[in-house]
């Protein structure tokens, strides 16, 4: 190519790369459409297969390994039985699978819940990654309780509480390892006042009503804390063993 | 080991060296091979291993090409990882048809590890890592080298009209060779997903893509999906096992329970170092659950598998707190090693209660209070029990009257 000279030359050039620039990132939004969608058939053919086939996928040893790793890779969760005959009768993988699930979901919400949902939250969360099929709509309430009443040979590391109104929490942590009283031990050091209140913990560690709640409680349940009514907002809980150093302070 | 190949080392053609390291083991799964006191040498394209100075000179060696290699993690050298990491694990996926002939003509460990005598160079591991996630053996100038032992990049590429042998210049080739390439996938895809034996033919391929995809999605949008749960599945279920031990491939109840520990403490010692050496049990059904993939285990099947755990001498065992939750737990974590480990903690602070312990070793305050007590029941803390609350303090009878 002849070398142009001159200030218009050198403004050609740069319009032009602008060009070139534009098209470049034109190309590529147009790439990433067309994976986003291959993603979206590839999904649905997944999910379709994961139910259709699934006894004829568990026979073939190979295959099902290359199979669970194209659900990993797309996320589409291989375990998607609906709720047949047998599972009425609490035979087949259908609870069991649920109850994958259940626990999958309160893992993976754990770290910014502190391992307490609502079953309805729960449900949502659950039916969303499980798939778009109108069967998985069809998860009740009900059915996620008969599937964590599975889990009960676990001892009570894994339990629903009853809130009342047909409501549920779902604790998903035992107490021995729950760090959560830790937390609220390290925010009362940090602001060092040897007290703390269910306010702070809402606001401060963004916690919801029912996690300060039932961390305070246990607490106090434990005799870590002393109780202070005296405050015309709310309850303030004081921990003695904090005392001295808000003295020595 | 049978992914190796027996080879002269010499790079191919676009093959890099990238680093190496002296005194190396390889083990074949868990078992020990006669490859020892060796030298490995990282290239972009392989692993190379041979006796001390034979690669310089070109002679016949080890070589394991990296796209064997789908993932790599650091192994501790004693149960309780003191010392820092001796080994690196490399899972690897099945051995291709066509590959020279290597030490072994079959295998049944899907990984094998590198022990490395003075520990595991951070920089090697690091370097190993990137390679693998380079692909250079993707990269156009070599596809001619590696061709000759089949490469599964070749056959990883959507059957279907991709081989072009029209040279187009310009955007507008550009563009359409693209454009091209995403029509070939859609229709193998397309294809490959009309029923399950069409399916199972292509299935290779089809991992291949599924991958292709979601890396790239990866790339541009930081992950497959916004929800938390799909993602957290993706990861568990990339972490599968092989070959699920199943029921019907043992005679008697017991044996089977017995397989089934041996897989659990496999796959569970490393997630419970990973994670504060303790899990509960409706959390590891569910990771063991996923990693099985189809075929699932009920909660009773793992809890009788984790009885047995210490008839198997695992490094792990159950445990049941007196609040009633069941959790599975690394051995360092037995009644001793924790009463161990906590008088140490006493000498160091004077004095521990539950709340400052568990500051200290960031555990929740019942399972301080827990290891308190225990290490109270062995002997190695007395208590102060006040207005204040429990403390507990070192035993000094011990120290007096030993000095």
């Amino acid at each position: 190519m002849r070398r142009r000279a001159g200030l218009g030359a050198i403004q050609k050039q740069k319009l032009e790369q602008v060009k070139y620039r534009e098209k470049g990132s034109e190309i590529q939004e147009n790439q990433f459409q067309q994976m986003s969608k291959q993603l979206e058939v590839f999904r649905e053919n997944l999910e379709e297969f994961a139910t259709k086939h699934k006894n004829e996928i568990k026979k073939n040893a190979q295959f099902r390994r290359q199979f669970q790793e194209m659900c990993a890779a797309i996320g589409v969760d291989p375990l998607a039985s609906g709720k047949g005959f047998w599972s009425v009768l609490g035979i087949g993988d259908f609870y069991y699978e649920l109850g994958v699930q259940i626990v999958e979901v309160c893992l993976a919400t754990n770290y910014k819940n502190g391992g307490l949902i609502t079953l309805e939250e729960l449900r949502t969360r659950l039916v969303a990654a499980r798939g778009k099929a109108k069967k998985h709509q069809e998860i009740t309430n009900e059915d996620l309780l008969a599937a964590v009443k599975k889990l009960r040979i676990f001892g009570n590391g894994f339990t629903v509480v009853p809130m009342g109104k047909g409501k549920w929490l779902v604790q998903s942590v035992p107490g021995e390892l729950n760090l959560d009283h830790t937390l609220v031990l390290q925010k009362v050091s940090s602001l060092g006042t040897a007290w703390v209140s269910n306010s702070i913990l809402m606001d401060d560690l963004g916690w919801t009503q029912t996690r300060a709640q039932s961390a305070l409680s246990y607490m106090i349940r434990e005799g870590l804390v002393w109780v202070d009514t005296q405050d015309p907002n709310e309850t303030l809980l004081w921990f003695p063993s904090m005392f001295a150093d808000c003295v020595s302070a | 080991m049978d992914r190796f190949e027996y080879i002269e080392a010499r790079l191919f053609e676009g093959e890099n060296y990238i680093k190496r390291d002296k005194n190396v083991k390889i083990y074949d799964g868990d078992d020990k091979t006669q490859f020892t006191d060796g030298e490995v040498v990282l290239t972009t394209h392989r692993i190379l291993w041979g006796k001390p100075g034979d690669i310089p000179r070109g002679l016949v060696c080890l070589s394991l090409h990296l796209y064997y290699v789908f993932c790599i993690e650091e192994e501790s050298g004693g149960v309780f990882g003191l010392g820092g990491p001796k080994r690196i694990i490399l899972n690897l996926s099945p051995s291709l048809p066509g590959k020279r002939p290597g030490p072994a003509v079959v295998s049944t460990y899907h990984f094998l590890k590198l022990s490395f005598k003075d520990g595991v160079d951070p920089a090697f591991f690091k370097a190993l890592y990137d390679a693998i996630a380079a692909k250079e053996w993707e990269s156009p100038s070599t596809v001619a080298t590696s061709l000759s032992v089949s490469s599964p990049t070749t056959s990883a590429k959507p059957s279907g009209p991709t081989v072009n042998s029209k040279i187009r210049s310009g955007i507008v080739g550009i563009e359409r060779s693209i454009e091209e390439q995403h029509r070939a996938t859609d229709q193998s895809i397309s294809v490959a997903f009309q029923d399950l034996t069409k399916l199972m033919e292509k299935a290779k391929d089809m991992v291949a893509i599924s991958k292709a995809i979601s890396a790239k999605i990866r790339e541009k949008q930081g992950d497959i999906s916004e929800d938390d749960t799909v993602r957290f599945k993706s990861y568990l279920m990339s972490l599968g096992i092989d070959d699920p031990v199943t029921r019907d491939t043992f005679r008697s109840d017991s044996d089977y329970y017995m397989g089934l520990a041996q897989q659990l403490s496999d796959m569970m010692v490393g997630v419970l170092m990973d994670c504060g050496g303790i899990m509960s049990l409706a959390d590891v059904w569910c990771r063991v659950n996923r990693a099985r993939g189809l075929e699932l285990i009920s909660p009773e099947d793992l809890l009788n598998a984790c009885k047995l755990l210490q008839t198997i001498d695992a490094p792990l065992s159950l445990r049941k707190f007196p609040s009633g939750a069941c959790v599975l737990q690394l051995n360092s974590q037995r009644d001793e090693e924790v009463a161990k480990n906590i008088s140490g903690l006493l000498e160091e602070n004077e004095t521990l209660t539950p709340v400052k312990l568990s500051q200290i070793a960031n555990v929740s305050v019942l399972l301080a209070r827990e290891h308190l007590l225990i290490t109270e029941r062995l002997g190695m803390a007395c208590r102060d029990e006040s207005m204040e609350g429990l403390a507990f303090y070192p035993n000094l009878f011990l120290r007096e009257s030993a000095s």
